[in-house]
Order: C-alpha cells, then sequence, then structure tokens
C-alpha cells in the first residue's frame, strides 16, 4: 500500500499578487495532512510545470484572482499534455464566474473551487480523485 | 470580512463579545469605566481640530467640507478609463482613483509576453505619456486630487503625471496626485512588487523629497494598512504596521538630511472599513490620537497640519460576498456609515459586483449614491464627532490605542518594518491568521449573512463587466506605433541618464520626467530599475 503523504503545490500564476487565499489553502491541506508546496507569486505556466515535475507532486492548484483564469488555464493544459502530466490532479481556485467553470472544466481542468469553497469539500476531491 | 467573536448560550443570548483586536466588549459601560481609564477631555480628545485631533482634523468636521469621494475607477484602454472618469465627475464625484492593470504595476508594456491576457483587465493600460494624454484628457487637473494606485513604480507614474499636465499648460505647483507607492505593505499583501527591499524604499524616499521641493500639493505616499488588513491582521495591526512602515519611509528621507516636519505634512494613509462598526470607529479616533502624539514623540513635529493623519478611509472589500451579491450595497452603506463616524475625510467603497470583478458602471454609481445619501440625506455632516463622550467609545477608543501600541511594540522589538517584511515575520503572523479567519467562519464561529446563514443555496445571478479582448490590440498597436514614431535617441539617452542616477545616490525623479517627455515606455523605465537593483524574493513563510 502507498502511504506516501498527497503531494500538493499550490500556484500563483501571472502578475496577480492576491495571495491571501493560496496560503489559506495551503494551510488547510497541510492540517489535513497533505504535503503542501507554495510557489510564490508571478509564476508562470512553464515554471509550475516544471516544479510540479521537480517536486512530484500529485496535484497543482492554481489560485487566480485577476479574472485572466481563461488564458492561464488554456496555456497550463497545453504544458500539462506537452510534457505527459495529465496524471496530476489539476485544481482551480480564485475569483471564478460560475459561467466559466464548465469552459475551465471542458479544457481538462478536474475541479474549480471558487473563494469561500470549504476546506472539507476541496480535501475530499483531493483524496477521491488524486491518481497516483 | 470579520465582525466578532460570539460566545452564546443554547438561547442565543450573547454571554462574550470578542473584537478581532482581541477586546472584550462589556454589556453596558458608565461613566465608571471613564474613571477607570482616567478619561480626560483635553487630555484624550481635544476640541475638533485641536491636538491630539482625536474628534477631527478640522474644527467643523464635514460642515465646512465634504468629505471626498474617489471610486477606484480605470479599466481597458486609456479612451475607455477617461469616459468612465468624466462619468463619475458628471454625476458629483470629487476626486479620482486610478486603477492600473497589472502589467502596468509590474513594470511591464502591454506588448511583453508576461502581459498576455492581462491587458486593461484590472485596470487602465499605460505604456507611456501618450497615454496619460488620452486618459487625462479634458479634466481639470488643477481643480482634481488623483490618487494613483501603483506602488512598485509610481515614482515613473509620478512623473508621467507631472509631465502630462505640464503639457496640458498647468503648473506642477498646482498639481495634486497621490501615488499609492507603498511597497512595504505590496510584499506583506497584495503583491505587486519588483525590486528588492532597501531600493524600493531609496525610490519612495526619492519621491518624498523631490515632492517636497517641487510639487507642493502632491502626497507623495499613501500608507496602506488596507492591504495588510484585506490579507488577514486585525484593525489594531492594521493601524500599528501602517505607522511602523511609514516611519520606515520617514527614516529614510531624515537620513538623507531633512527634518520629518519638512515632509510628513503630506504623508496620508489608506484604511480599511469594514468589520465591526464600534472597532471601526475607535480604530480610526485612536489612529488620529496615535499618529499625532507619536510624530511629536518620535520626530519633534511641532507644525500642527503636519500631525494630521490624512487619508482615505474607505474600500472594505473583504467584506463583501460573491453569495447574494446585493447585500454588498447594503454591507457598503454600513461601512461607509463607520467611516462617516469616523471622520473620513476621502473614501471610496468596493462594490456590490466586485467580489466577481471590477464594478460595471451601475454598481460604481450606487456606490457613489451610497455616499451622497449618507451626507445629503441621512445627517452625517450635522455635527462633528457625534459619537464623542459614549462611556463606549471613548472605552474601547482607549483600548484600541493601547492593542495598537502593543502591536508596535512587536515589530519594534525586531528591528522595525524593513526587517520585519525582509525577514517573513509579517506574512507569516497575517498567513496565519488568515487561515484561524476563514477556519471559524466555515465552523460558523463568525456569521456571515448569505455565507454561513441565511443561504438560499443558488447565487443570483448579476449583471458583470466583461472584459474586451480587443483593448489590448489596441493597446499593443499604439504601442509599436508609439516606438516607430518618437525620437528613439532621445529616448535612449534620457534611459542611459536615469541608470546613471539609480546606480548612484541622485534623486531619480528629474531623470524620470526627462524619460516621460521623451516617450519612453513604463516597461523600459522599470527596466532600467530592473537591471540596476535586481528583484525581490520572497522570504518563505511555510
Amino acid at each position: 500500500m502507498n502511504d506516501r503523504k498527497i503531494r500538493v503545490l499550490i500556484a500563483k500564476p501571472g502578475l496577480d499578487g492576491h495571495d491571501r487565499g493560496a496560503k489559506v489553502v495551503a494551510h488547510a491541506l497541510r492540517d489535513a495532512g497533505m504535503e503542501v508546496i507554495y510557489t510564490g507569486l508571478h509564476q508562470t505556466v512553464p515554471s509550475i510545470v516544471n516544479q510540479a515535475i521537480q517536486e512530484d507532486v500529485d496535484v497543482i492548484g492554481l489560485s487566480i484572482m485577476s479574472g485572466a483564469h481563461i488564458p492561464i488555464c488554456r496555456k497550463l493544459m497545453e504544458l500539462v499534455r506537452e510534457k505527459g502530466i495529465e496524471d496530476k490532479l489539476i485544481l482551480v481556485g480564485g475569483v471564478i464566474p460560475s459561467k466559466d467553470i464548465e469552459v475551465l472544466k471542458e479544457m481538462g481542468v478536474d475541479g474549480v473551487f471558487p473563494g469561500g469553497a470549504p476546506f472539507d469539500e476541496i480535501v475530499d476531491f483531493i483524496k477521491k480523485n488524486v491518481k497516483k | 470580512m470579520g465582525v466578532a467573536t460570539y460566545i452564546k448560550d443554547e438561547k442565543d443570548a450573547i454571554k462574550k463579545v470578542i473584537l478581532e483586536s482581541g477586546i472584550e466588549v462589556k454589556p453596558v459601560y458608565t461613566p465608571e469605566d471613564l474613571e477607570l481609564i482616567g478619561f480626560d477631555y483635553h487630555k484624550d480628545l481635544g476640541d475638533p481640530g485641536e491636538f491630539p485631533f482625536t474628534r477631527s482634523l478640522h474644527p467643523l468636521g464635514y460642515r465646512s467640507r465634504n468629505w471626498t469621494t474617489r471610486q477606484y475607477t480605470g479599466f481597458g484602454t486609456p479612451e475607455e478609463t477617461n469616459k468612465r472618469f468624466k462619468l463619475m465627475i458628471s454625476h458629483g464625484q470629487t476626486g479620482l482613483n486610478v486603477a492600473f492593470d497589472l502589467p502596468t504595476q509590474m513594470g511591464l508594456d502591454s506588448d511583453n509576453p508576461l502581459a498576455e491576457g492581462e491587458v486593461g483587465r484590472v485596470g487602465m493600460a499605460v505604456d507611456s505619456l501618450q497615454d496619460f494624454e488620452i486618459a487625462f484628457k479634458d479634466i481639470q487637473l488643477n481643480r482634481i486630487g488623483t490618487g494613483l494606485t501603483i506602488n512598485a513604480v509610481a515614482s515613473v507614474m509620478l512623473a508621467m503625471y507631472q509631465t502630462v499636465a505640464e503639457k496640458f499648460g498647468y503648473k506642477k505647483e498646482e498639481i495634486s496626485a497621490t501615488p499609492q507607492n507603498d511597497i512595504l505593505k505590496e510584499m506583506v499583501g497584495r503583491g505587486a512588487w519588483i525590486y528588492p527591499v532597501e531600493p524600493s524604499v531609496r525610490l519612495i524616499g526619492d519621491t518624498i523629497e523631490y515632492s517636497m521641493k517641487e510639487l507642493p500639493r502632491c502626497n507623495p505616499v499613501s500608507v496602506c494598512g488596507y492591504h495588510i488588513r484585506e490579507s488577514g491582521c486585525t484593525p489594531a495591526q492594521e493601524i500599528a504596521y501602517a505607522f511602523e512602515i511609514a516611519f520606515a519611509y520617514i527614516d529614510n528621507v531624515v537620513a538623507r538630511g531633512y527634518e520629518a516636519e519638512q515632509f510628513v505634512g503630506r504623508f496620508s494613509f489608506n484604511l480599511n472599513i469594514y468589520g465591526n462598526l464600534w472597532e471601526t470607529v475607535a480604530k480610526f479616533r485612536a489612529a488620529r490620537k496615535l499618529w499625532a502624539k507619536l510624530l511629536r514623540e518620535r520626530y519633534n513635529v511641532q507644525n500642527k497640519k503636519a500631525l494630521f493623519l490624512r487619508g482615505i478611509f474607505g474600500g472594505g472589500g473583504s467584506g463583501m460576498t460573491k453569495q447574494q451579491p446585493e447585500n454588498n450595497i447594503v454591507r457598503g452603506a454600513y461601512y461607509a456609515l463607520a467611516a462617516a463616524l469616523s471622520g473620513a475625510q476621502t473614501t471610496a467603497l468596493c462594490s456590490y459586483d466586485e467580489a466577481y470583478t471590477i464594478p460595471t458602471e451601475r454598481a460604481a454609481l450606487i456606490s457613489l449614491r451610497t455616499f451622497q445619501i449618507l451626507m445629503d440625506e441621512i445627517g452625517l455632516r450635522d455635527t462633528v464627532d457625534p459619537l464623542a463622550g459614549s462611556y463606549f467609545i471613548e472605552t474601547l477608543t482607549k483600548e484600541m490605542e493601547e492593542k495598537i501600541l502593543e502591536e508596535m511594540e512587536k515589530i519594534e522589538k525586531i528591528g522595525g518594518m524593513i526587517p520585519a517584511v525582509s525577514s517573513g515575520y509579517v506574512q507569516r503572523e497575517v498567513a496565519r491568521q488568515a487561515y484561524e479567519y476563514e477556519k471559524k467562519l466555515q465552523e460558523g464561529k463568525i456569521i456571515k449573512v448569505g455565507v454561513n446563514k441565511y443561504t438560499e443555496g443558488v447565487d443570483m445571478e448579476v449583471e458583470l463587466f466583461e472584459y474586451d479582448d480587443s483593448w489590448a490590440l489596441q493597446q499593443i498597436e499604439r504601442l509599436k506605433e508609439l516606438r516607430r514614431s518618437r525620437d528613439n535617441k532621445a529616448v535612449r539617452d534620457s534611459l542611459k541618464a536615469l541608470e546613471k542616477a539609480a546606480r548612484g545616490t541622485e534623486n531619480v525623479m528629474p531623470y524620470l520626467v526627462e524619460c516621460c517627455k521623451n516617450y519612453a515606455t513604463v516597461g523600459e523605465m522599470a527596466d532600467v530599475f530592473r537591471e540596476v537593483f535586481g528583484e525581490h524574493v520572497e522570504p518563505s513563510i511555510f
């Protein structure tokens, strides 16, 4: 049985610097027994993907507040496919209008958790869907 | 966001109230409480307009002058923003508060690959003086005060504002700009930093020194407890951290051989209005008093006006919810009431749709009307500091004062705000509290209507501001044309002179003005600083 802790990369892509949500979720996942790595601000999509590969994480969680979630996620999913790391669970949180949730899922994002989503919901989703 | 922690019995009676700053509220206050704190009218309050200014900066408060309303505005291209500025002014807004897009805030031109998807999204895109010429067209820059919400490259924007004003025929001595220009708070919350701590603070010192000499009506720095509060600190910490940040900037300029008295009167503050109503009012009253006292004690400032805690008390963004968004109109009205009862000089209010995106025209107008209703209909201009003398408010004001000093002490023990931010101490503290708050909210210990109580299941859809992709294309097209048509030799020369000043200790501001005049771009000027100063590396806080 694989008893390795679930490893999560919490990432802040793009120029937006509002990271209260990212840090709060990082704390919550750590309290739920996961290993959490936080990228810090102003990350490019390629650097996030590289860190995900290097750190061998199971989950990539993006936090986006600026409204640019669609172009950013499109880029991320392209690179995820290119690098063949579709086995990683891709989650997005932040200021995400309801109408965009389906758009993100069609792109291949596994789960979308707009601001205020309960911690339990995020934790349960990860435990149930993690592909390790 | 949070109001207070309530401990109740099984019949819903409140047993205990603990405010966010850690102060316990009693069920009843009497004259005995005032006696207990040794309340002395002249020492603790003074008449309005008199030291220590607890009651008001001005003797007659809003009777002599209504507050300035300054909604945060800007999106898309400078053309779109100019239209919105004029609309807000035509509806009675009395100041401007410019929102810049993220590439501009980060010192990147609109055609930089890192700017993709962000041009004009959360504010106006600005690449060069040309964009300011469009954005401020037909606006009377000698009459209206303008907030420039930008930090890492605030020096560039202040230079550009001076340049555009002079180009329009105004004298630099008559313009009033307030660049936000508070990098330490960006490093704690909001995150729009570029350069390392020390050179960033030096740039702020340069703008303060330059304004003192050349731009007497400008307020070169707006110290923002606001964003630290948004990131999770308590109201007492908000004030404590803002004051410690202000001291860091004052010390930088004092080290250049000036007296604080010469420039500190142009400092302004940007502070938050959401939270428990009483705690908010007490916070502002205590802050005005403490600021005046501390400036006297630490820097021997004597000039009365230089002791004023001036600023914008507004926003309330973290209090707004995505759930049941119309409730935010009501929340905003209460936050604005708190600001008015606190004697806010200038105000702004987050709009009801801001939990989703930047405000529609309708939403921005509702915020403006909220202020107008308070001042013109409800009676907030009638008398100054109406809550003065309340057993409760005066006790709480004194308790807040003590809490603020306690928090300042913690920062001073580690050597002030520069080491506190460089080491990640403040960031860790704030992030931990944000998590504790969120847990309490999810456990129902803190109540948020429509979020964890009185929920309705499905959220109402609201009409939202739509981002238009063509704005980025227009902006990039204009930038390309500019690069072809401007005098590129003059641009290179002025950038080179800027680089030399940045490497030395000369004030960079006159060189930035020269670059702006030659239509150097924001990205080009910011890159000079990147080259000379390097980039900030965040301390690890986990």
